[in-house]
Parts: structure tokens; C-alpha cells; sequence
């Protein structure tokens, strides 16, 4: 015992004797736990003993991992944060644009489904391309033109309602007026009242209802629909909805009309390749009706029910 | 080292014995064996602890408490080993004991036979606490620290080893 002071060598010698013999009475007796389970007292005091200074590597190992994940690893975070904003733009990017395939899938299949109800009429799909560079202006450029039969003055529609009309047409492409131009017109009337009025456009989303008389009751909510004498649309299609009407300057009303198609995000169209009067189709449960009047049908509230034929008056003109 | 010698300078005259060769060794392998034996034909002597009493005994002779722990640990583990209760139960008591016995021997005369008789029962009462300490921290047995019997056996056993002491003091070197 070097190094310890004679006169503690005795305690320091008891010390080891006692404790000595007090872990060999630990490895011989056996403690009965509160499960009833046996084990020796010496595993009872070294789990006692350990565990604490395990709890407590295991705390100080997760502090210090926790600092250095939480402030030394940083740059691995920021690179990682990074990464993730990326593939969050991505991702982004990629739902953009399956929505809009989706959503194109949707407008392709409304015209797909406009297009074969309505067999009898020669009409072909359009894309739009391009719009018109200027503001003043409301004209859509498609990706068709006269190799695809379309010629000057074709009603140009989408199964929502009347966009407006070809005012060009090139080998490829053909040039389309929209109904909000200021140029622009087209023969309508009130869908339930068989008021007729031509409406254009005013350089503005609404249009125009020109020439309804103060003393005829417009009612907002009525729905606008073709009336073919422009000769350019088949009578019945939406032209759009009333949303304002009063008093104008004498004689005439005050009428404002949303357009019934979406002038303002087109993307597909479709180009009606006759101008010949088409009749509507009643629905099945009223068709009888519809053949009593082929030419003059009773307009229907429910305008999306209605479909296409071409009349068989052969009044168009050669184009 | 001398049969006596002075084990301080000071003001206070006490010896340190030493025996006869083997005397310890003998004198503690026959206690032991006849604590092993004679309850067996005289059950009223288990009242006796004769290991404890020549721990006592020799730790106050020789008076080095390395050497008096040490005996009292051999003393008790060998108790134990004799009997069924685990090594360390007897050996802790009477390493304490031993330590203790050896470390008052360096600073008291206990010659006298009262001294004897006062430390004896005392030790006896403090080795009874020891296993009663132990008992009830290690074996969770909720053992009395004091009965009427302990402190009977207390004087028996501190009159047994005067008497006990007067024979060994024969073992001593003259």
C-alpha cells in the first residue's frame, strides 16, 4: 500500500475487506423481485449501480448528438433544405403541369363529346396558339386554317358557347375574332323571351346588348343564345348570361352579358365549317315535341342539353 | 519484536503480546470447531460466540488493526463456510469487530478483567447490530435490533470471555 499514510492503511485495508466480502454476499443471495422473479443481489446492485451512468451516457450521447445535428450540422441541413425546396419547385412544377393535362383532358373531352353528339355537323378542332399582341385587339390565332376547310366569316364555338368568328384564314393558321372585341358581333336573343338584339363587344370581359328597347322586361340570369341571323352562327347557341340591366338612354336598355365561354383562357376550340341553320335536338323524353318543330324549337332552360343538326334547308352559301 | 514492547512513547504505557507460533491459528480452528459441536450436545451454548470472542481477544492483544480486521475477517468468512449462512455474513461483522477491537486495544489497557468484561459486551452488542444491520439491508429480513436475550447473551458471552481471556493469556510469549 504505497503512497497511503501508515496510519489510514488499516481503514483503507478494512474498507477493501468489507466491501470485498459484502459483493461476495451480494453474488450469494438471491433477491426476489416484486415480479417474483429470482436474481442475485450482486446483478440487482450492478444494474442499480450501471443504470444511472447508462441513463446518463445515453442523455449526455443524445445532447451532444442532438448540438451537433441542431447547430455543427447545418451546412448538411442547408443543403438539404436546399435539396428539398428544389425538388419542392419540382413537384410544383410537375402537379402544374398535370393539372393542366388534366384539365386540357377535360376541355378535350367536353369537345370530343360536343363533337360526336353533334355528327351531322362538319366542324373541326382547333388549337389555340397564339393571341393578339396587342391590347386593343381580341383575336386568337388557331393552328388550323384552309387546308382544314376553314374559310373567312365560320362561327368558331366551344361547348360552352360562341367565341366569335374567323376574320382570316391562312394555308395553316386562321385568325379568329373574339366576341369582346369592340368589332365584334353576333346575332342573339333572349333565350326565354325571343328578344332580339345583336351583341358585341366593348374591349371589356362583358358584352353589350345593344338594342333592347326600355320598354321590353330583361331580367338578369336570362340566358343570350344565337338567333342565325348573322348567318354565321346556327341559331341556339349560348352567347352568355345577363348580368345587369336597367334604363339606358332612350330608347334602349342598358344590358350587360357574360359570355357563356371562357374567351379569356382558350385553349381548344372548335371551328363550325357551315353556316347552314341548325335545329335543336330536344332531349329524348321530349323529342316528339322536337320533330313537331324542326326549324323554330322552343328554347330549353337547360342550354347544355341541347345539341346540334343541321338544318335541311340548303341556304348556305358556298365557301 | 520483543514478548512486550512500549507501543508508544508517550505518557501512556501500553504492550503489544505476541503468541506462541501457531497459537492463533490452533486457538481459532478449535473455537470454531467447538462452536460447531458442543450446541449440538449442549444446545444452550449456542448462546456463546467463541469466534467473536477470540476476535475480540486477539485484536485487543496484538493491536494493529490491520492484523485484527484481517483475523476477524478469516474468523468470520471460516464461520461462514462452517455454517449456512453466506460468506461475508459472519466475516463482515467480525472484520468490524476485529478493527475495532485492535484499534481501542492501542489506546486502553485492557488487561483488567472489568475492561475485558465492559469491552467484550459491547463488541458483542456491536456485532449483533452488524448482523442485524446486514440482515435487514441484504436479506431484507426484518430482524429486532435489541431482545432481552441479546443483552443476556451479552454478559454470558463478556463473562465467558474473561475467563476465556485469562486461559489465552497462558498462550502469550513469556
Amino acid at each position: 500500500m504505497v503512497g497511503i499514510p501508515s496510519r489510514h492503511r488499516s481503514l483503507v485495508l478494512l474498507t477493501i475487506v468489507v466491501v470485498v466480502q459484502v459483493l461476495a454476499l451480494a453474488v450469494q443471495i438471491q433477491h426476489t423481485s416484486s415480479e417474483g422473479e429470482n436474481r442475485s443481489l450482486m446483478r440487482s446492485w450492478s444494474v442499480g449501480l450501471i443504470s444511472p451512468f447508462e441513463r446518463a451516457g445515453a442523455w449526455g450521447v443524445d445532447k451532444i448528438r442532438g448540438t451537433w445535428r441542431h447547430y455543427f450540422a447545418l451546412s448538411g441541413a442547408a443543403r438539404e433544405n436546399e435539396r428539398l425546396k428544389q425538388e419542392n419547385d419540382s413537384l410544383k412544377l410537375e402537379i402544374s403541369q398535370l393539372r393542366g393535362k388534366a384539365s386540357e383532358a377535360d376541355r378535350l373531352a367536353k369537345l370530343l363529346n360536343f363533337r360526336e353528339s353533334q355528327t351531322r355537323v362538319p366542324m373541326v378542332g382547333a388549337r389555340v396558339i397564339a393571341t393578339s399582341p396587342d391590347a386593343n385587339s381580341a383575336v386568337i390565332y388557331l393552328d388550323r386554317g384552309q387546308r382544314d376547310g376553314i374559310r373567312k366569316n365560320m362561327g368558331v364555338i366551344t361547348a360552352d358557347g360562341v367565341v366569335g368568328k374567323v376574320i382570316d384564314s391562312f394555308s395553316d393558321t386562321a385568325q379568329v375574332l373574339l366576341l369582346t372585341d369592340r368589332e365584334s358581333g353576333v346575332g342573339a336573343m333572349i333565350e326565354e323571351s325571343r328578344i332580339q338584339s345583336p351583341v358585341g363587344g366593348m374591349g371589356e370581359p362583358l358584352l353589350d346588348m345593344k338594342y333592347v328597347s326600355n320598354d321590353d322586361e330583361v331580367k338578369v340570369g336570362e340566358h343570350v343564345v344565337t338567333s342565325g341571323m348573322d348567318k354565321i352562327f346556327p341559331r341556339d347557341l349560348p352567347v352568355g348570361t345577363i348580368v345587369e340591366s336597367k334604363q339606358g338612354s332612350p330608347p334602349f336598355k342598358y344590358v350587360r352579358v357574360r359570355p357563356a365561354a371562357h374567351l379569356e383562357k382558350l385553349e381548344e376550340v372548335i371551328v363550325l365549317l357551315t353556316t347552314n341553320p341548325l335545329v335543336l335536338k330536344k332531349d329524348p323524353e321530349t323529342s316528339g315535341a322536337a320533330d313537331a318543330q324542326p326549324s323554330a324549337a322552343t328554347p330549353t332552360a337547360n342550354a347544355g342539353k341541347r345539341s346540334l343538326e343541321p338544318a335541311p334547308k340548303p341556304t348556305e352559301k358556298p365557301r | 519484536m520483543n514478548d512486550a514492547f512500549d507501543l508508544r512513547s508517550g505518557e501512556t504505557h501500553i504492550e503489544v503480546y505476541k503468541f506462541r507460533g501457531g497459537t492463533i491459528l490452533f486457538v481459532t480452528i478449535l473455537t470454531l470447531l467447538a462452536q460447531a459441536f458442543l450446541p449440538v450436545y449442549i444446545p444452550k451454548i449456542s448462546i456463546l460466540d467463541l469466534p467473536l470472542l477470540i476476535t475480540i481477544y486477539f485484536g485487543l492483544s496484538r493491536r494493529n488493526p490491520s492484523t485484527g480486521l484481517l483475523l476477524g475477517c478469516t474468523v468470520g468468512c471460516l464461520q461462514d463456510l462452517l455454517g449456512k449462512t453466506p460468506l461475508g455474513f459472519y466475516g463482515i461483522a467480525k472484520t468490524l469487530i476485529g478493527f475495532a477491537a485492535s484499534s481501542i486495544g492501542g489506546k486502553l489497557d485492557t488487561e483488567h478483567p472489568a475492561a475485558r468484561f465492559a469491552l467484550t459486551a459491547i463488541f458483542f452488542a456491536l456485532h449483533q447490530g452488524i448482523i442485524v444491520l446486514v440482515q435487514r439491508l441484504l436479506l431484507a429480513h426484518a430482524e429486532p435490533w435489541f431482545t432481552v436475550r441479546l443483552a443476556i447473551a451479552a454478559l454470558v458471552n463478556a463473562a465467558v470471555g474473561v475467563v476465556l481471556y485469562f486461559v489465552l493469556d497462558r498462550l502469550r510469549r513469556s
